[in-house]
């Protein structure tokens, strides 16, 4: 075995690692203050890479403004969702928040399809991070080991914020017993939009970081939420560590699986939730509630 | 006379298409402490979390410090100076004692500092490290009652702060409130135990059937004994 295939393919796997942690991430903050699981997530995290693009082609403004404005844009987008659509499910089944957000994607979707066929588009990686550096065993691309190190410090702050804060411990509260935490004088209402729009907003700047590496491509979601549900359910809704960690090992986990058993690469994840969802049905990180 | 703190009119209230409260009248002065008895089931909780805006299909009046709450979210009414701790405790299970204990924003000036509270709770302060729900069902009580010390609400709405209590834990929390009535809190208590109300309480209202349907004030209620055996039944 070649150890540059080795890392390589280790190399791969954090990229697609760190995707899936800050989906999922998004996914499980959703899930847990509004009870709703957000299929047009992959959809949203398209739009940012849309976003960036239209940023760039329309206005001039390049990656790194793209970085910060993209996830505002999409995360408004989301609030505007929130205010006119989503908050008429809260008391009804998750299925039915599941159902409208699956159809808010095949929409959002097509209509990007539509204008823009599905061949995808070119986004250039930024002047400051291309080229690489040669770490004598293999070759590592500046972008892409810049994706992997900024997407863990986003995490890592998502984390900090909701575990260590006083605003993080609304969040947990709220997210246990959202009317006593109203009834305390917290406006649990906007807190929830706020919140959707900041997982939504976590799902665009992920497009936004994805945009050099796969292109701005409308179905570009699309597969990777499957992927995502498959982490979530894995690392058990509502950890927010949980989520991290399970998403970067199992992108790590799925690159050694392309090495060693390439047949399985785009299996594994979903035999490995298929073997915790036996053994341990509320996932590896999740409270049995 | 001064104006009531609490003013509650004809209230009615309802989950879902069952109606509950039917028409709920009953005043709370300035500094007072005011329990509200009854048999299970009479709407002595519902009455706190309509007046509170969490029971959200409600009907009539609710005046606090003259001001009109019936139209109101929960959210604005605590702003306005009212404090809930359920009889359930709704300590949260993800946070620690000390996030639990600073969960209330503050809403007015003049709450307890946290020395305040430890002063009443001695045993809050050696555990804020621990998880919320690890604490002794008592000490989840005192968690439950220090944490909207701190807001500066003047009115305090305790719903059965003694259940399922050990007796030394119940005469804590009894001293305790005679403690917060001469700090000037005033104070509407669900209590089943009469017993224990008749040690803390001023005044007593007997809610039947989703109405208040008596008023003991608390030297009448040797006296009123016999009555009070028919209305809870006890
Ligand atoms: N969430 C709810 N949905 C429907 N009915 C309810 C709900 N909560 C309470 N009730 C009903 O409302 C009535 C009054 O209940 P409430 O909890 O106010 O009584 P209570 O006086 O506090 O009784 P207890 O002494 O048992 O605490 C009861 O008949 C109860 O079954
Ligand atoms: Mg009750």
């Amino acid at each position: 075995m070649a150890t540059q295939a080795l890392f390589g393919q280790l190399l791969i796997g954090l990229i697609n690692g760190a995707f899936y942690a800050m989906l999922s991430l998004g996914l499980s903050v959703i899930f847990g203050l509004l009870n709703i699981i957000n299929f047009a997530h992959g959809a949203q995290y398209m739009m940012g890479a849309f976003v960036a693009y239209f940023l760039l082609s329309l206005t001039g403004l390049g990656y790194w403004w793209s970085l910060l404005l993209a996830p505002i844009v999409v995360g408004l987008f989301g609030i505007a969702l929130e205010r006119t659509m989503l908050k008429r499910l809260y008391h009804l089944d998750h299925l039915y928040g599941l159902l409208l957000t699956f159809g808010l994607a095949l929409i959002i979707q097509g209509v990007f399809r539509n204008e823009f066929g599905s061949s995808g588009l070119p986004y250039a990686i930024p002047a400051q991070l291309t080229g690489g550096y040669n770490l004598g065993f293999m070759f590592l691309p500046a972008y892409r080991a810049w994706v992997v190190v900024f997407s863990l410090g986003v995490c890592l702050a998502t984390w900090w914020v909701i575990e260590r804060t006083k605003l993080g411990s609304y969040l947990r509260a709220a997210t246990e017993n959202p009317t006593l935490v109203r009834a305390f004088g917290i406006n649990v209402p906007r807190m929830i939009t706020l919140t959707y729009g900041f997982g939504v907003g976590l799902a665009g700047l992920a497009g936004v970081l994805a945009a050099p590496i796969y292109q701005v491509n409308p179905l570009m979601g699309a597969d990777l939420i499957i992927v995502v549900f498959a982490v979530v359910v894995i690392g058990g809704m509502g950890s927010i560590m949980g989520s991290i960690v399970t998403g970067f090992a199992l992108g790590v986990v799925e690159g050694f699986t392309k090495v060693f058993y390439p047949e399985a690469s785009n299996t594994v994840i979903f035999v490995i939730m298929a073997l915790v969802l036996l053994v341990r049905p509320t996932g590896l990180f999740g409270r049995a509630s | 006379m001064s104006e009531p703190l609490l003013r509650v009119r004809d209230l009615h209230a309802w989950y879902g298409e069952s109606h509950i409260l039917h028409g709920v009248t009953f005043d709370i002065d300035p500094g007072e402490v005011v329990t509200l008895l009854g048999r299970n089931g009479a709407g002595k909780t519902t009455t706190m979390k309509s007046i509170m805006g969490i029971v959200t299909r409600r009907r009539g009046s609710i005046q606090f410090q003259g001001r009109e709450t019936i139209g109101l979210p929960s959210n604005a009414i605590a702003r306005l100076g009212i404090a809930f701790c359920p009889e359930e405790r709704g300590i949260f299970a993800s946070l620690n004692v000390q996030e639990n204990l600073l969960l209330p924003p503050v809403v007015r000036e003049g709450g307890l500092g946290l020395d305040g509270i430890f002063g009443l709770f001695p045993n809050l302060k050696e555990r804020l490290r621990s998880q919320g729900t690890k604490l002794s069902g008592g000490e989840q009580q005192m968690l439950a009652i220090g944490r909207i010390l701190r807001t500066g609400a003047r009115l305090l709405l305790l719903d059965e702060p003694t259940e399922g209590l050990a007796p030394v834990v119940r005469e804590h929390i009894g001293a305790t409130i005679a403690r917060l009535k001469a700090q000037g809190f005033t104070i509407l208590l669900v209590e089943q135990n009469f017993r224990f109300a008749a040690t803390v309480a001023d005044r007593h209202y007997v809610m039947e059937y989703g109405r208040v349907v008596d008023m003991i004030p608390n030297a009448q209620l040797e006296a009123s004994m016999g009555k009070l055996h028919d209305y809870l039944g006890v």
